[in-house]
């Protein structure tokens, strides 16, 4: 193993044919992950808000439309990935224009991060005392200055953390997007590392991934750290 | 200033309803330092909350400059918000602000333009003493410290009236002084019309002009700070008042009180200039009697002295008359509390 791995490492050929699909791969996981993830939170936001301003005691309390989503965001988180790819299928055509590709899967990794997103948002969100929502209130404040100058900014730092979990969770979800053609890192582990036996490129995207996933941890820590004045 | 009138808060729950204000009428006349004060759970939060309808009352009206607060909503509502400041015992400042940036805030939404807001915070930061900590932020503050920025906060707007939710309830006593001092030299130079709801009768004796005891959700008592501490009628007060002037006489002279069953003693108590006159130089000279002091404290309520003297007087049954009509002709409420023989 040893001496055939050393062998490899030296053909010019093989780094070649690395060049041919590591990049591509990783391109199409960067744009599945980075417009899924903005997406995500473009649907999510909103659904955290309203979850958390329509719950009792707070700016504009409603349990029916915090019931009814609530629901809404369950039924979601609950339905396994790979089967809300395929179920989604029609839906996807019908926004896309096509049902396979990377754009394809951007769909589906929407519609499951986001109520994900939204749950997020709604921790995050419940951190702001009661006190401070009142004190805004006494002041006049409306309720969407309330989300807008309060909930929001005060919730900064636990907002970017989420963000990057929910961001090593897509990337984890793009490996099953392959099953609709999306391709990506986590496609290229799967049909060449393990469908074609081929361990050195198993390993190599494993490892980038492995990078990533720190190096978007590391920023989201630290960033969160800075924005945080407790 | 602010006019109640048969206010009544009742909460309903699955549990049954709780009556948590019943028939409130009070009257806060503009520029007083207004302190109501009751245990907790008396109702005393649920009134203040009333004032800027953070609580909607279940019945009755609240005239606050000028306008009917219960009627009011929506945009309405939120612009007569404006006209209200208010302080809280968790000072509930926005973390992610500065000082400055927290003064700003109820700025920001009243719609002030940039300029305005930034001069006005650059007013506000010196009247609290705060202007070496324009960039703090809250975490890196005391106690003391966040409430000052939480008064600068509330009185951005220039407001008619503050109200105050237990302003020093989380402050160590000597923060307690200062932060009730700036409160009170806010209200003269102001002339800004204070609300205090509270549990301390410290802080009635220190700032207010008036005071109103709630108990169970009804206001057992209420009058100017002199009269009620003079004259308190119902138990709760007198509780409440001998907890900041102890009216009990020591036990250690109560013994010995005891031995001299002859005695004639007497209770006096002083309000204003009269402490200060020589009452009891006076009396030995112009009356005839020997005095013997007892016990005796002097305070202040907000700035008027006040002050109780417990006398021994000896003499004769002409001169011990001649010393209660001088006492009366003073002014001062005098209290027997023996007579002798």
């Amino acid at each position: 193993m040893g001496s055939e791995f050393l062998s490899l490492v030296q053909d010019p050929a093989y780094w070649d044919s690395l060049a041919k699909i590591v990049p591509k791969a990783l391109n199409e996981t960067i744009y599945m992950v980075v417009v899924s993830t903005f997406l995500a939170y473009v649907l999510g936001i909103p659904m955290g808000v309203f979850l958390v301003i329509t719950s009792a005691n707070h700016v504009l309390p409603n349990p029916w439309v915090e019931r009814t989503l609530g629901t809404i965001i369950n039924i979601f988180r609950s339905i396994p990935f790979i089967i809300l790819l395929v179920a989604l299928i029609p839906f996807t055509t019908m926004v896309v224009g096509t049902r396979i590709g990377t754009t394809a899967a951007i769909v589906p990794l929407v519609i499951s991060a986001a109520p994900f997103v939204a749950r997020l948002i709604e921790s995050s969100l419940k951190e702001v005392s009661h006190g401070v929502i009142e004190a805004a209130l006494s002041m006049g404040a409306s309720p969407w200055q309330i989300i807008s100058k309060v909930l929001l900014p005060e919730t900064k730092s636990p907002i970017i953390l989420g963000i990057a979990i929910t961001t090593i969770n897509i990337i984890a979800y793009t490996a099953m997007a392959g099953a609709v053609g999306g391709g990506g890192l986590g496609d290229l582990a799967i049909q060449y590392g393990y469908n074609r036996f081929r361990t050195d490129i198993m390993i190599i995207t494993v490892l980038i991934l492995v990078v990533i996933v720190q190096g978007i941890q590391w920023v989201g820590t630290t960033l969160a750290r800075k924005l945080s004045h407790r | 200033m602010i006019h109640i009138t048969n206010l009544s808060k009742v909460f309903k729950s699955r549990q049954g309803t709780i009556t948590a204000l019943k028939d409130i009428n009070l009257h806060v006349s503009k520029g007083a330092v207004y302190g109501i004060i009751g245990l907790s759970g008396a109702g005393k939060s649920t009134l203040i909350r009333c004032l800027n309808m953070l609580e909607r009352p279940t019945e009755g009206e609240i005239i606050l400059d000028g306008q009917n607060m219960t009627t009011l909503s929506g945009k309405d509502l939120r612009r007569a918000r404006q006209n209200i400041g208010m302080i809280f015992q968790h000072f509930n400042l926005l973390e992610s602000r500065t000082v400055s940036g927290n003064i700003a805030f109820p700025l920001e939404i009243a719609e002030w333009s940039k300029e305005e807001i930034d001069e006005r915070v650059k007013e506000l930061l010196p009247l609290v003493g705060l202007e070496d900590k324009a960039s703090a932020y809250p975490a890196q503050l005391s106690g003391g410290q966040k409430q000052r920025v939480g008064i600068a906060r509330a009185l951005a707007t220039k407001p008619a009236v503050l109200l105050c939710d237990e302003a020093t309830s989380a402050l160590d006593p000597q923060t307690t002084v200062s932060i009730l001092g700036l409160l009170k030299e806010i209200n003269e130079k102001l002339d800004l019309t204070i609300v205090i709801i509270t549990h301390e009768m410290k802080v009635i004796k220190e700032i207010c002009t008036d005071v109103a005891v709630i108990d169970q959700s009804q206001i057992i008592e209420q009058g100017s700070v002199e009269s009620v501490f003079i004259h308190p009628q119902s138990s709760i007060a007198k509780e409440f008042i001998s907890s900041v002037l102890p009216n009990d006489l020591p036990a250690q002279l109560l013994r010995e009180l005891a031995l001299h069953p002859h005695a004639e003693i007497v209770k006096i108590h002083f309000l204003g200039s009269t402490a200060s006159e020589p009452v009891i130089t006076d009396l030995i000279k112009q009356c005839g009697v020997t005095v013997n002091i007892l016990y005796g404290s002097i305070d202040y309520l907000r700035s008027t002295m006040f002050g109780t003297l417990t006398l021994e007087l000896q003499g004769s049954p002409d001169s011990l008359a001649d010393a209660y009509e001088y006492l009366h002709k003073r002014n001062l409420k005098v209290e027997v509390i023996r007579n002798g023989i």
